[in-house]
């Protein structure tokens, strides 16, 4: 558990010092949604509408922009050759590797919403369904978006190659985080229908992510 | 303990690097793989540590400790050095050594053994070749492991660095540990040579 925990912690020590993912992704998400109202127009009503749906869309893309370094930093560096070689199961280090990801990329994405929902005129009910759909939605991007950084690891530029690979995994995710957010909102579905599926997706990415990731991993090194 | 293997064969590329390779190492033996450049001393390295499979052959140990497997009972010092620029010289060894585990050695006595202890606060962003390359091996005395693959070791070491390395070698030999190292220059041990790449 030391182990585990000593990753984590480096892992997150490292998204947040300069130049670390931390930073770059929430930056990124600031920028697209605060442009978003600039390029839709003062037309309030539609931007209530279009509003779960662009901080969604803004978080999806902000963690896909982050997920690449999750294992190539450590592949450039040699870590990655010594992790695999440790007495720690690889499963349990993808596993540590994608929650420190979380904590330092998605989390500050979930923090950021609140004054993101002022610029798309939701009021406090609406921004507080899109940030728990984001809290519950969130660790599946980053558990399924681990598989694809795995298998990109070996491949130099592998950031594009990860979009493509990831976002089809990413759509259940997408549909279900604005469904519910939605649902919260206007009607008439219940909130908790779509909530639930989130949740199940983020469980069922939590088992499968680490085990395809290691077994990506353990096929892909060179 | 006794590393070994026999008929190892090995292929990158889809080109057969070395074929038919025996070797073998006792504790307290060093051996130094020797051969011209692409002869694949890093990729024998590599297929130890577990990190590539042998195309035919076997590599094994006799004699390691209870159930942990070749790999988890080596350190592999590579060329690449497995430092983050971010984090300070003690935090990179501190991780390290709570990452792999295994008796807790005093770090501050680790970085004096390697001539680093003066940065230790410094990010390793600005140490030099030859700085990242004691710390790296500062890595090798946070963890215990009684095999150690060593993949051009004094590489990038000035003369008194090759002397501090070769003694920290003579310790880890005198310990019962087990030294394989891929070198072009002299290691400063006492050591077999294994060269490969010629035969074949």
């Amino acid at each position: 558990m030391t182990a585990l925990a000593a990753l984590i912690r480096r892992d997150i020590r490292i998204a947040l010092r300069v130049g670390g993912g931390a930073l770059i992704g929430v930056l990124f998400f600031l920028t697209v949604v605060v442009l978003m109202p600039f390029a839709v127009g003062p037309d309030l009503a539609l931007l209530t509408r279009l509003g779960p749906a662009i901080l969604w869309l803004g978080a999806l893309l902000a963690s896909l922009l982050t997920l690449d370094r999750l294992f190539m930093a450590d592949h450039e560096d040699g870590s990655l050759d010594l992790i695999v070689m440790s007495r720690t199961p690889l499963e349990l280090t993808c596993a540590a590797k994608a929650l420190a990801h979380w904590l330092a990329a998605g989390v500050p994405l979930i923090l950021a919403t609140p004054v993101l929902g002022l610029l798309l005129n939701l009021d406090a009910t609406a921004t507080a369904a899109v940030a728990l759909t984001l809290l519950a939605g969130t660790p599946a991007l980053t558990f399924t978006g681990m598989i694809g950084a795995a298998l990109a690891v070996t491949l130099h530029r592998g950031g594009l190659l990860l979009a493509v690979l990831v976002l089809p995994l990413s759509i259940p995710v997408l549909i279900f985080g604005v469904a519910a957010s939605q649902a919260a909102i206007s009607g008439p579905l219940a909130f908790g229908t779509p909530f639930s599926i989130l949740c199940a997706l983020s469980l069922v990415s939590l088992v499968i992510g680490p085990f395809a990731a290691a077994a990506s991993l353990r096929h892909g090194l060179d | 303990m006794r590393l070994s293997g026999s008929g190892v064969r090995c292929v990158r590329g889809g080109r057969e690097v070395f074929s038919g390779l025996d070797f073998s190492a006792s504790a307290g033996e060093a051996l130094a793989v020797t051969g011209r450049n692409g002869s694949g001393k890093t990729s024998l390295l590599r297929l130890i540590a577990g990190l590539l499979t042998p195309e035919g052959g076997s590599i094994g140990l006799e004699g390691g400790t209870g159930e942990l497997t070749l790999p988890e009972q080596a350190h592999l010092l590579g060329h690449r050095d497995a430092l983050k620029p971010a984090l300070s010289v003690l935090e990179n060894l501190a991780f390290w050594r709570e990452f792999l585990g295994g008796e807790a050695f005093d770090l501050a006595e680790c970085l004096a053994a390697v001539g680093l202890d003066h940065a230790a606060q410094l990010p390793a962003a600005f140490l030099s070749a030859g700085q990242r390359r004691r710390l790296s091996i500062a890595r090798l005395l946070a963890a215990r492991r009684p095999i150690w693959l060593l993949d051009e070791p004094t590489n990038a070491l000035d003369t008194s660095g090759q002397a501090m390395f070769a003694a920290l070698m003579g310790d880890h030999l005198a310990r019962g540990g087990l030294i394989i190292a891929a070198t072009h220059a002299p290691l400063g041990i006492a050591a077999r040579e294994l060269r490969i790449g010629d035969a074949a």
